[in-house]
């Protein structure tokens, strides 16, 4: 008797077991008929809320535009703030991953941070799009079918800046760059293309504010010109600082797009007047898509100019759009998906561009100089093209085909 | 290396070492004094911080706004004594942990609630915007020199207050021997309030005065208060005097870390592995010093209770 109630009790065990399974597997198929989920982990507060906040003002001026909708199918966006902390990224994208079951992933501004979550995200095969950080460690041997850098590869962007120093002639040059991935990839770009002497490369923590020491050490070294990648709000107190310490009248500042953007401009005004800096983008760039988008923002946001964080992000959601009309909204065959983002058939704002074989951009880099519009607004105007569909110096060393 | 490099690291190191001091001393006091440790005395560092940076661009005087700043926090400091410290003053250490890191996070999120996530960017006086120059060959910014001397000042009262007032011999008698001084008939609870609001005026002047040279954001009391605790450990937990020279030995070794330690580190080492090593160095000098005092004097430089 005992043995048959042991027996029928492990049966109807088994068969509870069976339904709860059976209920999982229904409720998962639910699930993929459900909306497309897009991961978004965003920088809203900590070091890089500034840029944070203008990609999250980008993001949501294309879902607005396309009215929450990816490919014509209706897109669940999921938007966190995870402070710039890697740690805190990794358990957001954990969640976004293991949980809701995210298709598509972007968000985070720094380089660190991209790199601490896209493991997990190559793991689960969800394409992630950089509306930022380009990491050079995803960009040769360690490149992956599901990442793609839509911005910009950090080198290639400090490339540029050191081309148009190399074409200045400047002599002897300091350099200072956060001790973070990007920071390194920075200067080691910037060194690729610059002719001159480096006198001093400078390393300072993520998030510093204070370059008082930075600032002596420039005073010190005398040289013609410094080449800062800071952003956000490490390049607002540099370049207040490095004016306020009275170094504006014997050295030359130069920098890329980065601190140099209407961010930075916003918050420091004048003093940024006759700045050199590069980019990719700019928002008086003449191409159709990059006149509408301008427009739009500032219609949106009461009159202020784009930066070129809104612009990146933009151009992820608008990328989004095309590979999932590709797909015919069949985000489930993620290899499907990845080719279709590959061939970035889309209308970026920055103008045509194609991926190289490791899903970095090929792209063209102009110099900005920061002046007086007709309006007379303190903002960037562009001069030239420094760098004509340029690539990275990694995509020889990426298997990808 | 050239005098003038030396000369304007010095007073960088200076100028972080007494705002470090202004936050410290309050710290130690209610610490040293009160047996209390305060982990939410950065959040009040905080509040002085905004409300200056609020009322400066709103009204633009900036001496208003740091009169404004300080008398904000006090009243929040007051708030915070009566309603949540005085239910701390007889409890262990980790019950005050708990409760004051409970604070800070109650903090955080209020002042996110008010003046939302992204930092404030607090604008320096426009008066005090440029350079002024010391000697010849030495611009230094003139509003770095308004912090030097408003910390020296400060620094000064509060040693004429400590030292030469009748409070002061309260707050130096409940220091060395808080039982002795209560069976003397001093009225504690009173000093421990005053102390309280003291500590958080001196937090509040420096948050206002850090402002225009940081970022005014949610986490800079935490961020400050690490170096802070690490000055009233080096400088003996309880004296004002320990934490002054704590906090300029603190300023200084951080300064110098920063930026002799790479120049030095190249001379001997290969450039790539000099530029990975010297930011890492000059992050853990201060917390070599620290080690290297308490392994000759374990009660800190000036201990009150020696």
């Amino acid at each position: 008797m005992a043995q048959l109630s042991r027996t029928s009790l492990r049966n109807r065990l088994g068969a509870a077991a069976l339904a709860t399974l059976a209920a999982c597997a229904s409720f998962t198929a639910m699930a993929q008929q459900g909306p497309i989920k897009v991961g978004m982990a965003l920088d809203i507060s900590g070091p890089f809320s500034g840029p944070g906040a203008d990609a999250r003002d980008g993001f949501n001026l294309a879902i607005k535009q396309l009215a929450g909708k990816l490919g014509g199918q209706p897109v669940e966006f999921l938007q966190t703030d995870m402070a710039g902390s890697p740690d805190q990224a990794k358990q957001l994208v954990d969640r976004f991953v293991q949980r809701e079951k995210i298709d598509l992933f972007t968000g985070p501004i720094a380089s660190n941070v991209a790199l601490a979550v896209a493991p997990t995200l190559f793991a689960a095969k969800v394409p992630y799009l950089s509306n930022n950080a380009g990491p050079s460690q995803l960009a040769g041997a360690q490149c992956n079918p599901y990442f793609f850098g839509t911005a910009y590869q950090n080198d290639q962007y400090h490339e540029a800046a050191g081309q148009f120093a190399a074409d200045r002639g400047f002599g002897r040059m300091v350099l200072i760059a956060p001790n973070y991935p990007a920071g390194k990839d920075g200067l080691t770009g910037f060194k690729r293309k610059f002719k001159g002497t480096v006198l001093d490369e400078i390393y300072t923590k993520v998030g510093q504010l204070d370059y008082a020491t930075e600032l002596a050490q420039l005073r010190a070294a005398k040289p013609e010109a410094v080449y800062f990648f800071l952003p956000g709000a490490m390049g607002i107190n540099f370049i207040k600082q490095f004016v306020g310490a009275g170094l504006s009248k014997d050295i030359m500042l130069v920098t890329s797009g980065f601190s140099a953007d209407e961010d930075i401009i916003g918050a420091v005004g004048e003093p940024m007047l006759g700045l050199f800096n590069t980019s990719h983008w700019a928002h008086d760039l003449d191409n159709a898509a990059n006149k509408a988008f301008v427009a739009a923002f500032r219609k949106e946001y009461g009159g202020r100019f784009p930066s070129i964080y809104a612009a990146q992000a933009f151009d992820v959601v608008t990328a989004m759009d095309a590979a999932v009309k590709a797909v015919g909204g069949k985000v489930t065959d993620r290899e499907a998906l990845a080719k279709a983002l590959a061939k970035a058939q889309f209308p970026s704002v920055r103008g045509s561009f194609r991926y190289a074989n490791n899903h970095y951009p090929v792209q063209n880099f102009y110099l900005r100089t920061i002046g007086k519009n007709a309006e007379g607004r303190v903002t960037n105007k562009t001069i030239k093209t420094v760098l004509e569909n340029y690539g990275d110096a990694f995509s020889s060393q990426c298997p990808l085909k | 290396m050239n005098w003038i490099l030396v000369i304007e690291q010095l007073l960088n190191g200076a100028g972080y070492g007494l705002m470090l001091f202004l936050i410290a001393a309050g710290l130690t006091l209610v610490f040293g004094i009160m047996d209390v440790m305060n982990l939410s005395h950065g959040s009040l560092f905080m509040v002085g911080a905004y409300v200056a940076a609020t009322v400066h661009v709103h009204s633009g005087s900036f001496a208003g706004a740091v009169l404004v700043a300080i008398a904000a926090t006090v009243f929040v400091a007051a708030l915070l004594e009566v309603t949540l410290m005085r239910r701390l003053y007889g409890r262990d250490h980790l019950a005050q942990v708990l409760a004051t890191f409970g604070v800070i996070l109650v903090a955080d999120d209020a002042v996110k609630m008010a003046w939302g996530p992204s930092p404030v960017m607090a604008p320096t006086p426009a008066l005090l915007a440029g350079p002024v120059e010391l000697f010849a060959g030495l611009p230094y910014p003139s509003y770095r020199l308004v912090v030097l001397v408003a910390g020296v000042a400060v620094a000064g009262l509060l040693y004429l207050l400590v030292n030469h007032s009748r409070v002061g011999m309260l707050v130096r008698a409940g220091a060395s021997d808080r039982w002795m001084a209560e069976l003397m008939g001093v009225r504690v609870k009173r000093v421990f309030c005053g102390i309280f609001v003291l500590g958080a005026a001196l937090a509040a002047l420096a948050g206002a005065l850090m402002g225009p040279i940081m970022a005014v954001q949610v986490g800079m009391g935490e961020s400050i208060l690490i170096p802070a605790l690490v000055v009233i450990v080096i400088g003996g937990i309880g004296s004002v005097r320990g934490a002054f020279v704590a906090a300029l030995l603190v300023g200084l070794v951080d300064t110098i870390g920063r930026a002799f330690l790479p120049i030095l580190l190249r001379a001997t080492l290969p450039p790539s592995v000099a530029a990975d090593l010297g930011p890492l160095f000059a992050e853990v000098a201060m917390y070599a010093l620290m080690a290297a005092v308490l392994s000759f004097r374990p009660a800190g430089l000036f201990s009150a209770k020696a």
